[in-house]
């Protein structure tokens, strides 16, 4: 083969490989029948989604107080390594918020990432965790956002440096990082550790901050819940595994206990980004938050 | 005294002034500060659990040493004392200070309305912790950085 070839089939390669990439990397929807599987909304269970995914804490206007966390105004401003994202308006306000959202449009956010127009979402928003959310689970936590207070809020658009700001790089990232598979494959897990293991690995996503992210921002999964630098800027994000001198002195009563008054085996307090966490644990039926502690006591320690 | 004598002496007061210097530094103090707080709640969580039997002379206690922290702990705070000791202060605390000292005061009042009503049974302490409670995560929440 002359080096002229070569060098024609290497150009080809390069130039077809961008379609290439965006055909491979499309932002992908769930089938449309998936939705009519959801059957009736619950909206009590929805309300429990709600704590449990934690969507007040990053869609609530800042510093909100405790009775103004239902109004999901966005705002809030969200510096990270790769820019500051700013968190936009989920009230059912059909212009700035996303009254006039599908189900399915809103399922393909919380489990795809796929925004209403086809965009790539930037995962700050936690749909690589939510992504292990149940059909049903989704579409209850959709009515339940309709019943909540309208707001008229436009938050501004997300401050990207280049290359960050480019949405289309984000389909690369997601096939790096975006499955629905299970974190882990625990071994005898008995239903309340595997309901435990859904609510952590799915709605809770407290892996986005108590897992190390490596230098694209995703989780190195096998140091799962090992804690790391804190990825909203300060201090750090304490390790959750059953780790010997650490966690693992705490019993399953004293993470239950933690979850549902904020307050450790020794009575220090609950702070910084985990005080608006504890409080949505607070508000889960028991069960669940026994179900949390059993999962993180069968974890690996790290 | 032989001068060798008095040199080892001098140079042991002056690591004992040190010493004693060291555990009253601003960074400690808070520290031990905030941990007596802790055995206060946990004091009074083992009665409102019902795991520890009602003692009017423990409530009274721990209610106290609460407000005494509390009325203290803005002081521990000086320019310079940003780190040291393994500090979870947040910066936040020298840019917001009236706020960091009102959360404080707010600490110090709850805990003297309980001490003033002191509270009678296990019920009584239940709710006077619900009230007192609310404090920790409120200032946590801006003031502490985990390390």
């Amino acid at each position: 083969m002359t080096l002229r070839k070569i060098a024609t089939g290497l150009v080809v390669a390069a130039v077809l490989a961008v379609p290439a990439f965006l055909y491979v990397t499309a932002p992908k929807r769930l089938a449309a029948d998936a939705w009519a599987a959801a059957g009736e909304p619950d909206l009590a269970n929805g309300e429990r989604i709600f704590h449990a995914g934690g969507c007040s804490s990053c869609h609530a206007a800042p510093g909100a107080a405790d009775g103004e966390k239902t109004v999901l105004s966005g705002g809030l401003a969200l510096k990270s390594p790769f820019g500051t994202f700013h968190v936009p308006n989920i009230s059912p306000d059909e212009t700035a918020g996303i009254g006039a959202w599908t189900l399915a449009e809103f399922g393909d956010a919380m489990m795809r990432g796929t925004g209403r127009n086809g965009e790539h979402l930037y995962p700050s928003f936690p749909y690589a965790s939510y992504s292990r959310m149940t059909v049903g689970d989704v579409s209850d936590l959709y009515a339940y956002l309709r019943t909540l207070p309208k707001s008229g809020n436009v938050a501004p658009d997300h401050d990207l440096p280049f290359p960050f700001n480019i949405r289309l790089s984000l389909g690369g990232w997601k096939l790096l990082y975006l499955d629905d598979a299970p974190r882990l494959t625990l071994a005898n897990a008995d239903e309340k550790v595997r309901h435990g293991q859904y609510l952590v690995e799915g709605p809770g996503h407290c892996g986005e901050c108590h897992t190390p992210r490596d230098i694209l921002g995703g989780l190195k999964t096998d140091q799962w819940l090992a804690g790391g630098p804190n990825p909203e800027g300060e201090g750090r994000i304490p390790n959750i595994t059953p780790r010997e001198g650490g966690f693992g002195s705490w019993s399953e009563g004293d993470i239950v206990s933690y979850l549902e008054t904020g307050f450790t085996p020794e009575f220090d307090s609950v702070g910084g980004a985990m005080v608006a966490v504890q409080k949505n644990m607070a508000a889960l039926p028991a069960e669940d938050r026994e179900a949390i502690a059993a999962y993180l006591k069968a974890v690996p320690a790290r | 005294m032989k001068f060798r004598t008095l040199a080892v002496a001098v140079s042991l007061a002056a690591l004992g002034a040190g010493a004693v210097s060291a555990a009253g530094e601003p960074q400690v103090e808070r520290q031990e500060m905030m941990k007596k707080v802790g055995g206060a709640m946990g004091a009074l969580s083992g009665i409102a659990k019902g795991e520890k039997p009602y003692d009017a002379e423990i409530v009274k206690a721990s209610l106290t040493t609460m407000g005494e922290v509390a009325r203290a702990f803005p002081e521990q705070f000086p320019a310079g004392t940003e780190t040291g000791a393994e500090t979870e202060a947040s910066p936040k605390i020298w840019e917001a200070p009236e706020d960091f000292k009102a959360k404080a005061d707010q600490l110090a009042a709850d805990a003297q309305a309980a001490l003033a009503s002191l509270p009678a049974d296990q019920a009584g302490v239940g709710a006077a912790l619900g009230a007192i409670g609310k404090n920790c995560g409120g200032c946590h929440e801006v003031y502490r950085v985990k390390k």
